[in-house]
């Protein structure tokens, strides 16, 4: 049996500051499983989000990204592997042009620069945008801001796209054109959201996070239709769901 | 700007590195006249006026915002004509004081630099601006600085302008706010500035940044390149040396003799 794609074993993380923003957590996410974390505003997601990709190392606990722990020689060959797309797009794009944001993670893998540009243009293409590639990224629309984002991570050919509420600040339209992109990716995905309707289109396990802890795990119309469990986490029952469950 | 980066011209093809050179030889050049010249530097009006002709540049836009940098100037020129009363010349029956020949000469000296610089951005885009410096050796740091301070201006400023209307709207019947209030304003926006910044870090570093922004400009200076910085370069150095506009005057004025 293959490792899992991530492996998170009792992690905890405190802040400097002393907030305990996660107390013990573990989970496994499999290759090509699509895994939301939903909980209420401060329930840690984002915390765990930065220990995916090593930015935050956890203060006890073992994080392991296909099979590897994370150490100096192989931090960046996770952090390759583990595509991160940010809430905000002003702090994702932030090269004078989109193209060059798009190239910047191949070349700084050392990937030689025709590569670097053939990979670019063909992340630019996966997303819809190739048509923005010389404009500044200030200039672009919030959908189209997001789908550059997403397309500055593919670059990289990550396995895992990490994204903190991908559909922040997008109009309806902008949704649906993220959502239809997203559900065509074969990556293992991980969503941190509020959107719980979007949770429910493109994933089908959920983690619910309050507290610093996991305090479910399963598959996402089940707890999602837990209309007691989402209220006393700070969440509720999706429209979506309640349609399709009458009960 | 960014749109006027992208427009094509023969002046936007030329190198960016042929550019930078030539514009950083013409500062030097204008700030080693003599502190009373004024009639000497208007030859050098040549460059940025050739940079807006041939890169077709909107000469009101540009000129608007030397306009917005002028009181700089004016406040760095503003005293001579007080401290330095020597008169050095007529104009009809009044004696102008050196003082004002200095003040002339930093308001020139400063429409000049600064509408070169406008216009060297304006007809290289910023981005090939930063590769050619690069290129030419600044160091990495500087580079990055430079891009992003020109990434998130508008960005920081549109956040600092949200927060002042929202000011605004809660302290009604107040003309101005208090001068209180700006303090905070400024300091909030510090701190998330500060708070974005480390965002930015992040997002940087899961890309694999290592210290080293990589552009993607691959440019090979032809002799076009090359004919532009050293044409540019004599022509400074003559200018220099040589007085032209009194020559010119005098050959005016020599008359039909």
């Amino acid at each position: 049996m293959s490792d899992p794609m991530i492996d998170i074993t009792d992690v905890c993380f405190t802040y400097p500051d002393g907030t305990e923003a996660l107390r013990g957590v573990s989970f496994r996410i499999g290759h090509g499983e699509s895994v939301a974390i939903v909980g209420a505003n401060g329930a840690g997601k984002s915390t765990l989000l930065q220990h995916l990709n090593g930015y935050l190392a956890p203060t006890r606990g073992d994080v392991r990204i296909g099979g590897q722990a994370f150490t100096r020689e192989r931090i960046a060959e996770i952090r390759r592997s583990v595509g991160v797309v940010f809430q905000d797009p002003d702090d994702q794009l932030f090269m004078p042009t989109v193209f060059d944001d798009v190239a910047f993670g191949p070349l700084n893998l050392g990937v030689p620069p025709e590569e670097a540009e053939r990979r670019a243009v063909a992340s630019l293409d996966r997303v819809g945008m190739a048509h923005l590639r010389e404009r500044p990224p200030h200039k672009l629309s919030a959908g189209e801001k997001r789908a550059v984002a997403i397309a500055t991570v593919l670059a990289l050919s990550p396995d895992v796209l990490v994204m903190d509420e991908p559909s922040s600040n997008l109009d309806p339209r902008g949704r649906r054109r993220l959502i239809e992109l997203l559900a065509t990716f074969e990556h293992t995905k991980i969503i941190a959201s509020h959107d719980l309707e979007l949770v429910v289109e493109l994933c089908p396990r959920v983690i619910v996070l309050d507290g610093g802890l996991i305090v479910a795990d399963g598959p996402t119309e089940r707890l999602l239709s837990d209309e007691p469990l989402m209220l006393a986490h700070g969440l509720e029952r999706p429209h979506i769901l309640r349609h399709r469950h009458p009960h | 700007m960014d749109d006027l980066g992208r427009m094509d011209s023969p002046i936007h093809r030329i190198d960016a590195r042929a550019k930078i050179i030539a514009t950083a030889a013409f500062v030097l050049a204008v700030m080693s006249f003599p502190r009373y010249e004024v009639s000497a530097l208007m030859p050098l009006f040549a460059y940025p006026f050739a940079l807006i002709a041939v890169g077709n540049l909107p000469a009101g836009y540009l000129l608007k915002k030397v306009a917005v940098a002028a009181p700089f100037a004016l406040f760095v020129g503003i005293f001579n004509p007080l401290l330095d009363r020597q008169p050095m010349g007529m104009i009809g029956p009044v004696a102008i004081s050196g003082g004002w020949f200095s003040f002339a000469s930093i308001m020139v000296r400063f429409t000049l630099t600064v509408s070169a610089a406008l216009a060297l951005v304006a007809c290289t885009g910023i981005h090939r601006l930063c590769a050619g410096l690069k290129m030419l050796g600044l160091p990495s740091p500087f580079v990055v600085q430079l891009l992003f301070l020109y990434r998130y201006f508008f960005v920081i400023g549109d956040e600092g302008l949200r927060m002042l209307r929202a000011a605004e709207m809660r302290s009604t019947g107040a003309r101005t706010l208090a001068f209180q209030t700006y303090g905070t304003l400024i300091g909030h926006l510090l701190v998330r500035s500060m708070d974005r910044a480390q965002r930015i870090y992040r997002s940087m570093v899961s890309r694999g940044f290592d210290g080293e922004v990589r552009l993607l400009r691959r440019e090979a200076p032809g002799w076009r390149d090359v004919a532009f910085a050293c044409g540019w370069i004599a022509f400074f150095a003559f200018a220099r040396s040589w007085d032209l506009a009194e020559f010119v005057g005098r050959w005016l004025s020599r008359g039909p003799s």
